[in-house]
């Protein structure tokens, strides 16, 4: 069975199979473990973006497509929906409409800038959908009276996702789990009594899970997707083009079905986006540092892994939320009012970010799952090119 | 709208011919007459006048800034994202200069104090972004060379790290950059011109125009008439047949590298005096226009350049005067329209 749902990619690595597991187990037991009002939204992000930088591994990674208008689609999704609930009310009949309306647009759209991509250069993608999401941007922030503006809209979301749905009286029980590995050290006795907190179920959590599934099958469908012929030929182009196109595939037809695709992919993001977070402006939408974001997750997590989209947004949104905490710890031992107190203030984490971006770039350029499968394989054909002798050994070990 | 006119001519067959052959031959003269015609047929000659005068002088900085990634692009092949960090820079060296260093001079309104003050700013601006221009592209281009995707991932991550070191020595708030005395006001044309009488002129834009110019035709003079102009040009049309002569490219790519984020640093300190205020993104917001000029002139042409940025600016200006909200929009429509028309920009040749 893991071999169908896993569609025969697996991570190939003892390490990162641990990490996806604690990542895996973490999201969907997430409510459950940690407490707090900021830990719930960040999970609810990584879910969210999960989707976001795997539909856009599938153009970076498997194509070698650089894009910069995936905020736009993104965007369009969370703006649909929020201008629908503002124009029909919060029913569910107000939120298809405003899917089926951003899906539509972003087919659109998405046709009009993979055609687009046909008459320039490779390299002229990039600068076009950079200009494109601009305008885009630009676009949204000046039509106050249909988007709000920089002010943004308010999302109402139907009455089962929302905060004010309580389908249980009783709290359920949570278990604090980074509350008990200190409580292990502080106070042993009472760690199990003192992890345990009252988690009262509410639309909020039904939103959550309906993030969190929706994460699990569009992963599950870019992994079937990817390992399909349909993702081998994508690969074939990434790796050279001319040779594809030779071979009798029509290269043409292939890249922009794979900017539809990731495209409608983002639309459904951002969807999620506006119903989890119930407010939705330019900001947190469509600005080009979220793009930027979404790319060093990409690049972070592996290029042309999926399960490098899922490690890189894990540990970047980790690290926009904590590193700030980590930084502001280590500020308070330098100087005060010192360039060295400026250059690891609390304000300065992306500095640091960028610099392990860069360094990464040169040094893994394959990002966190590209090298620990490298460094996997690197063990198993130690192993195999030992002598005979020594394997042996290990067969003797193993019985 | 001048297709109308020429079909009036005596011969319409010769006439519409030569029309399309001008339009073909010529295609960033055409749309620059077409733009300019269309304008001045939506307002009255006063106002175009007006924007016409300031949509050049923003064309003019644009262009400086423009420049250097386009001749980044044609020589090295290198797509540098962070060139919008370079602007900022330069705006932020200039800003220095001349609120901290030299405000007594800045402050005081007679042209020659002021002079003394803006020069050394601008000098400062093209200075500071060469500077770390040179260090950007050991430490952080060179290792890149000829991988396209890559470039784009470092260098987006090192205009991270360069804005973030703005924040860092400069604070994060925006900085306001009074502009000197005798560079605001505006000239009077005088009444008894025709048409245009009594049209006020602002004197920091006719500058602007005036240094845009000056740095257009010296950059063609070099490139045209000079013996590293003649390497430059060889250089991007077979680098490897110039380093069989005998001639070290790399020394001449970062010479370029250097020149071209020297420029950005000064066209950004051009704009901060031309908004008079400042903030570590405006880099990002000014690289629209940067790419969009690049990709309508054509990648690695400086002449396609120059038209490119004036005509981004005519837009902007025009559009911007006509529905305010519009003025993005129509820039990036102006490229898309220009791409689906001819594929590779204006004056696609890579040659000058």
């Amino acid at each position: 069975m893991m071999q169908r749902l896993l569609s025969g990619d697996y991570p190939r690595s003892r390490a990162l199979t641990a990490l996806l597991l604690i990542i895996g187990v973490s999201l969907a037991l997430g409510p459950f473990l940690f407490p707090g009002v900021r830990a719930f939204s960040m999970l609810g992000m990584i879910c969210v973006f999960i989707i976001v930088v795997a539909s856009y591994d599938l153009m970076l990674g498997y194509t070698h497509i650089v894009s910069f208008a995936h905020t736009m689609f993104f965007g369009i999704g969370a703006y649909g929906v929020a201008m629908a609930s503002d124009a029909f009310g919060s029913g569910y009949g107000a939120l298809f409409i405003g899917i089926g309306g951003a899906m539509l647009l972003t087919i659109l759209l998405s046709l009009l800038l993979g055609l687009l991509s046909l008459r320039v250069k490779a390299i002229f993608f990039a600068l076009v959908t950079l200009a494109v999401a601009f305008a885009f941007l630009s676009l949204v922030t000046q039509l106050y009276n249909l988007t709000g503006g920089e002010d943004g809209l308010a999302m109402r979301v139907p009455r089962e996702l929302g905060p004010a749905f309580r389908p249980f009286d009783e709290p359920w029980v949570g278990f604090d789990v980074v509350g008990f590995i200190t409580g292990l050290f502080s106070a042993p006795a009472g760690a199990f009594q003192n992890a345990l907190f009252d988690v009262r179920i509410s639309g909020k959590h039904l939103m959550y899970y309906v993030a969190f599934v929706s994460a699990v099958l569009v992963f599950l469908f870019l992994l079937r997707m990817v390992n399909s012929p349909f993702g081998r030929v994508l690969q074939a182009i990434r790796e050279n083009e001319f040779r594809a196109q030779a071979l009798g595939y029509r290269t043409v037809f292939y890249r922009t079905a794979v900017v539809i695709v990731s495209a409608l992919l983002a639309t459904l993001a951002g969807v999620l986006f506006a119903l989890i977070n119930r407010y939705v402006n330019p900001e947190n939408t469509l600005n080009f540092e979220l793009m930027v974001f979404i790319l060093l997750m990409c690049v972070i997590g592996g290029m042309g892994t999926l399960y490098g989209a899922v490690v890189g947004t894990a540990v970047f949104l980790l690290a926009q939320n904590y590193l700030q905490d980590l930084l502001k710890l280590l500020a308070g031992f330098t100087e005060p009012g010192s360039l060295l107190e400026h250059l690891v203030g609390p304000d300065r984490w992306l500095l640091w970010f960028g610099l392990l971006f860069v360094l990464s770039v040169y040094f893994f350029p394959t990002g966190i799952v590209g090298q620990l499968r490298l460094w996997a394989a690197r063990r198993r054909q130690r192993r195999a090119g030992d002598s005979p002798l020594a394997e042996q050994g290990d067969q003797h070990h193993a019985s | 709208m001048s297709a109308h006119d020429e079909i009036l001519e005596p011969r319409p067959q010769g006439a519409i011919a030569r029309f399309r052959a001008f339009r073909e031959k010529q295609p960033h003269l055409f749309l620059l007459v077409l733009m300019m015609l269309v304008a001045f047929f939506m307002m009255d000659p006063r106002t175009w006048v007006v924007l016409t005068i300031s949509g050049l002088a923003m064309g003019a900085m644009v262009f400086l800034m423009a420049s250097g990634m386009t001749l980044t692009f044609g020589l090295m092949n290198v797509l540098n994202l962070a060139h919008g960090a370079f602007i900022s820079l330069g705006a932020f060296a200039g800003a220095t200069v001349l609120v901290h260093w030299l405000n007594a001079s800045a402050g005081e309104s007679s042209l020659l104090a002021n002079l003394a003050a803006v020069v050394p700013a601008l000098g400062f601006a093209l200075a500071v972004a060469g500077v770390v221009g040179l260090l950007f592209e050991r430490l952080v281009i060179r290792p890149v060379y000829g991988d396209h995707l890559k470039q784009i991932l470092v260098t987006v991550g090192g205009s991270i790290i360069l804005m973030e070191m703005i924040h860092v020595i400069w604070g994060p708030n925006e900085i306001p950059v009074p502009r000197p005395d005798a560079l605001t006001g505006a000239f009077l044309v005088p009444e008894s011109w025709p048409v245009i009488g009594g049209v006020a002129l602002e004197k920091y834009r006719l500058i602007a125009v005036i240094l845009g110019l000056a740095v257009y035709g010296m950059m063609t003079w070099v490139i045209e008439h000079t013996r590293t102009g003649i390497l430059i040009r060889a250089g991007v049309e077979d680098q490897e047949m110039v380093e069989v002569h005998g001639y070290r490219i790399r020394l001449l790519f970062l010479g370029v590298f250097v020149a071209g984020s020297a420029l950005a640093g000064l066209g950004g300190a051009m704009w901060a005096m031309y908004r008079e205020i400042i903030t570590a993104h405006m880099g990002d917001e000014l690289m629209i226009s940067v790419i969009v000029v690049i990709i309508l002139g054509g990648l690695g042409s400086i002449k396609g350049c120059f038209y490119g940025a004036v005509l981004v600016g005519l837009i902007n200006l025009y559009v911007g005067y006509l529905e305010p909200r519009l003025a993005a929009v129509a820039t990036v429509g102006l490229m898309v329209g220009v791409l689906m028309w001819r594929p590779q920009g204006l004056i696609p040749v890579i040659k000058v």
